[in-house]
């Protein structure tokens, strides 16, 4: 994984307070005014003939086929695939990397042990390893729910190490002092204190798990999303190409939404 | 338990809380306790008072346990706390939660219920369910020493717990921490490096410069002590002169209200 995740770490955690909340109320529907336009404007370019369809669905087409797509039944089966390679793949891959980071975190010998290869191991492409992948484990679900697996676990290693590391030593010298044994300083000041940098890590990981799927899938597949859309491109139904494409992002977004949901629960003390 | 039935100002007599023995810590060639020697007795308020790097955090640390001595002995009867110089509240546990965070062993009623009577004693009872970063530096302050008396210490070890406040503020936590000495009589180690702050609270005021108790004074007066007392402006001009200080003779006497 490319080095600056981490630098983006800052700029992704958002606080809300009441007054902002309504201020962006306000802004978030002035905001939606362009892209409506934009999108009228393909609606509009597409009728009158400028944009072929054979190029470009217009936006009616693209929801149109998804609405065929769902009644034929060819829609779920492929969300229902495609969800399941990223809930594999991120579950192993998140095991892995908060494991990880969780010895590598809390100990000084883990830290020697994993830290060094994580970090060279890091900065290697992972999609670079699909053809290997296909030569090691085949062309199924494997090399697919694998390269998920290492493109999560990095930057959930690398967050939620930092993470465990940043915590104010001074707020693990007054719990040693109010008598909490090792556990207890665990428990109550090292996750916690780690878990805002976590939760960054679990966003990247997230988005990190949609786009691996999306290589994968173009690959050697007969189901799943990426499916749908290479078959649907080899028709050129743009119409249903585009509507794929519009069902990984909302999935992403849907994902994206969650995690800021778990941390506007998790981390309220930071705004009280 | 120890009990506390002391009346009458603590004696040499009684046998001490706090016991130290040739204590010892050096970082690397740097000697920053050399053979300390020292006795607390029994709810006695002692003021630390030393230059930075005099070594008088060092001692806190060691006995508050956060800090192991290369030679010598430390004796604490009974429980010990300690309030740092920031409040070290956790952030992300509530006012209350934190103050019961010493309490682990009970039910979490109770630590509840214990909670907020201490909070209650340091005029902190609306803040019970408040976030730590809502709280102003005197109240997290406040919540921070109500978390090292949630024990019923017997020592109760102060490290610049004020040193970052503002001077009113300041002034409103010596009169707190007199007020719950005054009810809970545990021994105090307050270190600091305000002179006038160890004279205001303190039975007895050390001076450690290099390692090493190289003065003290017992403050007789009663409390709560006027700074501009003769006695106690004697003692300043001592304890300045002890730390390396001098102050300057007040070219207008008439203006210190002898009584």
């Amino acid at each position: 994984m490319p080095g600056p995740e981490v630098a983006r770490l800052v700029g992704m955690t958002t606080l809300a307070t009441a007054p902002a909340k309504r201020q962006r109320r306000t802004a978030g529907l002035r905001r939606a005014i362009s892209p409506l336009a934009l999108l009228a404007l393909w609606q509009i370019a597409s009728t009158t003939g400028v944009l072929p369809a054979d190029k470009l669905s217009p936006p009616s087409d693209v929801v149109t086929a998804l609405i065929d797509l769902w009644q034929a039944g060819a829609l779920q089966d492929a969300v229902g695939i495609s969800v399941q390679r990223v809930l594999i793949g991120f579950a192993l891959g998140a095991t892995a990397g908060v494991g990880l980071a969780l010895v590598a975190g809390l100990s000084r010998t883990g830290e020697e042990a994993i830290d060094p290869p994580m970090q060279m191991l890091r900065t290697l492409p992972h999609f670079g390893l699909l053809p290997l992948f296909i030569l090691w484990f085949g062309i199924d679900e494997t090399p697919k729910v694998t390269l998920i697996a290492l493109g999560v676990a990095f930057p959930l290693y690398v967050n939620t190490f930092a993470g465990i590391r940043g915590v104010d030593p001074k707020l693990i010298d007054a719990g040693r002092a109010l008598g909490l044994s090792w556990s207890e300083r665990i428990r109550h000041v090292i996750l916690p204190g780690a878990l805002p940098s976590a939760l960054v890590g679990l966003r990247l990981s997230l988005g990190v798990a949609w786009l691996t799927l999306i290589v994968a899938e173009q690959i050697n597949t007969t189901a799943g999303i990426g499916f749908l859309v290479s078959d649907a491109a080899a028709f050129s139904r743009t119409d249903e190409v585009v509507g794929g494409l519009l069902v990984y992002s909302l999935l992403g977004l849907l994902t994206d939404s969650f995690v800021r949901l778990i941390e506007r629960k998790a981390l309220a003390w930071r705004v009280g | 338990m120890a009990r506390r039935l002391i009346e009458a100002p603590p004696q040499a007599v009684t046998s001490p809380a706090v016991r130290i023995r040739g204590l010892r810590r050096t970082f690397g060639s740097n000697v920053v306790l050399d053979d300390l020697d020292l006795d607390i007795a029994p709810g006695e308020f002692v003021a630390l008072l030393g230059r930075s790097g005099s070594g008088k955090s060092t001692l806190l640390r060691i006995l508050a346990g956060l800090d192991l001595p290369q030679a010598g002995s430390t004796e604490v009867v009974g429980a010990a706390s300690v309030a740092f110089q920031e409040p070290r509240l956790l952030p992300w546990r509530r006012v209350a939660d934190n103050v019961g965070l010493g309490l682990r062993r009970r039910s979490r009623a109770d630590r509840r219920a214990r909670a907020a009577e201490v909070l209650g004693e340091v005029g902190l009872t609306d803040k019970t369910d408040a976030w730590p970063v809502t709280l102003s530096g005197g109240q997290a302050q406040r919540a921070s020493l109500a978390r090292a008396l949630v024990n019923d210490p017997e020592l109760l070890l102060l490290d610049e717990p004020f040193s970052a406040l503002d001077a009113l503020t300041r002034i409103e936590m010596h009169a707190l921490v007199l007020k719950v000495w005054n009810e809970h009589r545990p021994s105090v180690l307050l270190v600091t490096h305000d002179v006038d702050e160890a004279l205001r609270l303190a039975d007895r005021v050390i001076v450690l410069s290099a390692g090493r108790i190289v003065h003290e004074s017992r403050v007789t007066n009663p409390r709560p002590r006027a700074l501009h007392d003769e006695a106690i402006a004697h003692r300043r001009i001592e304890l300045l002169g002890h730390l390396g200080v001098a102050e300057p003779e007040s070219s207008h006497p008439a203006q210190k209200e002898s009584a």
